[in-house]
């Protein structure tokens, strides 16, 4: 039995004329609507300038997804005209005097005093601030104050403003710019209200995403506090290593971490709480990667040429034109609308010179594989230098002609406009998902044919240039070895039950069961495995790790891809990589993407903090319904192989 | 601004102009998406409606099952009991239960009393069959038809372990997994209450 969106009954060929209908608005869309040649070019337009009429077109706007209104991760957003908004890129941080800040005085301990305003106690934080004992400042030097609040946000000017939840009003959040060596306060005020328009919870837990950060400070899922509370996070931006193997250089320099992101991670929730606007960027810079090309290893400039962008897809509601989450929905939701720092299909002209672009996949669910377009040659290749893999930059740079990013995966790449100079670029996720179900199906679609999310257009000023061309293979961090013999081997898999309840090694999270300890400063290995059918974005909080086996590559092949990418293919591959690591996977990861029925081996060290933490599918919807675990890090650890 | 041009082909389109309903609100989102007011038979025979008379109003905790179920639903049910009991100590809020059959046909009301009391399934709790249709548009609303049609037909349990609960008038929702422990199931409940209805957490 079929039935749409509305409820009503529908017969199994009317059922699979509405899917058709969402395939032939999915071309549409992937075309961005940018053309009347575009239209012409996939024979929807006829010559009299009407559209032809192709079987279910007029089911637009009916609403809800095409299997019924909940459970296949798709949905049916009206249309909007994409390249009519600049690409907003995210105000930097500011921080304010200690004395500023509202609210008591920050404390090592958390303040449980009850406030007599709410009743609740002043702080939710439950553990104190490991980071003064060892030495860090209290309170920190820099010291900022950011509040989640409810603010009207425009993401189209085709669609009515949209109430998000926002750090200081916008969307993404305010970009941190932090500095190893100098440690941040950040006192996080929960203002949201209960008042929710379908989805969100107002309780909120901000994690610091590939920070090496004490278990109190994380975000850890179980860490989360209600309106009118707030939560000190202290983030020392100290070294891996600076307590621990690397004490004499307050760390080891080749685990700096650049690009980093804040995001909400409340227990059971998350996926809501993200989706509705909860997330950041968090930059560290050090005396090489320093955000000024004339020095160090003279990367592009912070924040001319150096510009962070969160990718992400979302729903909205054909009736009412407000985002809209698939609540019920617990395979994953798939938007149909991209929005690139918050606003559907933007615009971003650029000076002919090099960029640094750091790119990011907020989710909730959908994997990425991003390729630079030109319109006018769509299958011309253009590739560019990816610098950094997650959080790390590279050994080297490595030209490519992509980026796979599961959500949560970073990426920052050095794309040279000079060669595009008065040109019109696209980024065009063209990677195959069709639904929320499963996750790629490994092929990517031809040139032109993906879904364009952000028009680049060359028409800046020419100004000078000075960093350092990426073709000249500069060298950035060596990788610290993981050749040593790890003191465990514990195997993961994650899987799904019969009656759909996501699993770890057959189990379900649980903020209070701590399924393993691992002991400070040990080396582990970690086997991931994957079930069938299904992709998983792999996240393990607090370190990063180095994939031994399996690591994950480009998606396509020869036979998918008529320009051949094979030049590249030995260092990426969509399955069956048993061998080593080459290219961009030599690096310090934090996100591994598990394939279906994959194999990937990672080792880590967990250095200097002690605590809990999760490891958990960054596919949102996936680690709300429990395919996360917590473990602890202590001073013995335990040997349970498979916890 | 779309160039002259562009902007007929819009409107050939019928994308512009376009003028959106007002939003509504969280709860109106959430019924008129998800909560069909079907008329539905409890177990104890008597006929109500899902939106109206099972969810309105209330923080509610909701599954599938079917009374000759012999592998997943009994000890889903039988979790759900255990936490129900522990809530019933930590909060002051009454929380519903309500199950609905799969397999409305051969679950009959009297069927369905006997499952109740066979799990102990007694106060605020309420095991609803009907009209097939009814509790097939229920069980796709509430996201528990499996995306592919082939695999939803062949099996109508593949999604049965995500429990749903929430807070109706508030509109906070989410899935709870069926097979965790009762402890922590009652724990997630709570996350939909107000601060004032809780007595104590556990631990976290």
């Amino acid at each position: 039995m079929y039935f749409n969106s509305r409820g009503e009954k529908v017969s199994r060929a009317r059922w699979k004329e509405m899917y058709q209908a969402f395939q032939n608005r999915q071309e549409l869309i992937k075309a961005g609507l940018t053309s009347r040649r575009d239209l012409l070019r996939m024979g929807l337009l006829g010559s009299a300038g009407m559209l032809i009429a192709k079987s279910g077109l007029s089911s637009w706007g009916s609403g809800g997804c095409q299997y019924g209104s909940t459970g296949c991760g798709n949905c049916a957003s009206p249309p909007t005209t994409p390249w009519t908004l600049p690409m907003p890129i995210p105000p930097v941080k500011q921080a304010i005097p200690v004395s500023s800040l509202t609210g008591p005085a920050p404390s090592i301990n958390p303040n449980t005093a009850t406030n007599p305003a709410t009743g609740l106690a002043y702080e939710g934080r439950t553990r104190a601030h490991q980071a003064p004992a060892l030495g860090f400042p209290f309170p920190a030097g820099v010291v900022y104050q950011v509040t989640q609040q409810q603010s009207q946000i425009n993401v189209s000017n085709q669609l009515p403003l949209q109430n998000l939840w926002t750090f200081d009003g916008v969307s993404p959040g305010p970009t941190y710019v932090a500095h190893y060596g100098t440690p941040v306060l950040v006192r996080n005020i929960n203002n949201l209200p209960v008042s929710n328009g379908g989805f969100g919870l107002n309780s909120v837990s901000t994690h610091l995403h590939n920070g090496h950060t004490p278990s109190e400070s994380d975000g850890f899922p179980c860490d989360f506090f209600a309106a009118g509370q707030y939560y000190d996070q202290y983030y020392p931006n100290a070294l891996a290593g600076f307590n621990s193997t690397h004490i004499a250089t307050h760390g080891d320099i080749n685990e700096s971490l650049s690009t980093l992101w804040y995001h909400d991670h409340r227990e059971n929730f998350t996926s809501q709480n993200v989706y509705k606007g909860l997330l950041g960027f968090y930059l560290l810079f050090n005396q090489f990667d320093t955000g000024d090309e004339t020095t160090g290893f003279r990367l592009p400039s912070f924040p001319n040429y150096d510009i962070p962008m969160a990718f992400a897809d979302r729903c909205f509601d054909p009736q009412t034109g407000m985002m809209v989450f698939d609540t019920f929905n617990t395979d994953g939701i798939l938007g149909d609308k991209f929005l690139v720092n918050g606003v559907i299909q933007p615009v971003l002209h650029v000076s002919p010179r090099r960029y640094r672009l750091r790119w990011l996949n907020t989710g909730p669910s959908r994997f990425l594989q991003v390729y630079l377009t030109d319109l006018t040659s769509p299958s011309t290749p253009q590739p560019f230098y990816q610098v950094s893999n997650d959080g790390n930059l590279l050994p080297r740079p490595v030209q490519v002609p992509a980026v796979a990013l599961g959500v949560a995966e970073r990426s920052d790449v050095i794309i040279d406009f000079s060669r595009y100079a008065g040109k019109t670029l696209y980024l065009e996720n063209r990677l195959d998902q069709p639904n929320g179900q499963g996750g790629p199906t490994g092929s990517v679609v031809a040139g032109g044919q993906g879904f364009l999310m952000l028009k680049i257009i060359v028409d800046g000023p020419v100004v000078a240039d000075n960093s350092v061309d990426p073709a000249t293979l500069p060298a950035y961090y060596a990788l610290p070895s993981v050749s040593a013999t790890p003191r465990l081997q514990r195997s993961f898999n994650f899987d799904q039950t019969r009656d759909g309840q996501w699993t770890i090694n057959g189990k379900l999270f649980n903020c209070a069961t701590t399924r393993f300890t691992v002991q400070q400063n040990s080396l582990e290995e970690w086997a991931f495995d994957g079930g069938f059918g299904w992709s998983h974005p792999i996240h393990v909080h607090f370190e990063e790790f180095q994939i031994t086996q399996g690591a994950p590559g480009l998606y396509g092949s020869d036979s998918d891809d008529h320009n051949n990418y094979s030049r590249w293919g030995s260092q990426y591959c969509w399955s069956g990589c048993s061998s080593g690591s080459t290219g961009v996977n030599l690096s310090r990861k934090d996100v591994v993407r598990l394939i279906p029925r994959g194999n990937v081996k990672v080792r880590m060290r967990f250095r200097d903090w002690l605590g809990r933490y999760p490891m958990h599918c960054h596919n949102v919807i996936h680690e709300d319904h429990a395919m996360m675990l917590r473990f602890d890090v202590a001073t013995s650890g335990d040997t349970n192989t498979r916890p | 601004m779309p160039e002259p041009g562009k902007r007929n082909l819009f409107a050939n389109l019928g994308l512009v102009p376009r003028t959106f309903a007002p939003p509504d609100s969280g709860r109106e989102v959430m019924r008129k998406r998800y909560f069909p007011n079907v008329p539905l038979v409890t177990h104890e025979g008597k006929p109500v409606r899902f939106y109206d008379d099972l969810l309105k109003d209330r923080i509610v905790v909701l599954n599938l099952m079917y009374a000759d179920c012999t592998t997943l639903c009994p000890m889903i049910t039988a979790n759900l009991v255990k936490a129900q009991k522990i809530l019933a100590s930590r909060v002051t809020q009454e929380v519903f239960f309500i199950s609905l059959t799969i397999k409305p046909r051969e679950d009959t009301p009297e069927k369905l009393r006997a499952y109740a009391a066979m799990h102990h399934a007694t106060k605020n709790w309420l095991f609803v069959t009907g009209q097939p249709d009814n509790l097939e548009l229920l069980r796709q609303k509430l996201g528990y038809a499996d995306a592919n049609p082939d695999k939803d037909r062949k099996d109508r349990a593949l999604h049965s372990g995500m429990v749903r609960y929430g807070n109706e008038p508030l509109s906070q929702w989410s899935s709870i997994q069926g097979s965790a422990d009762p402890d922590w199931i009652a724990e997630e409940i709570t996350y939909v209450m107000p601060a004032s209805a809780i007595r104590r957490s556990s631990a976290r």
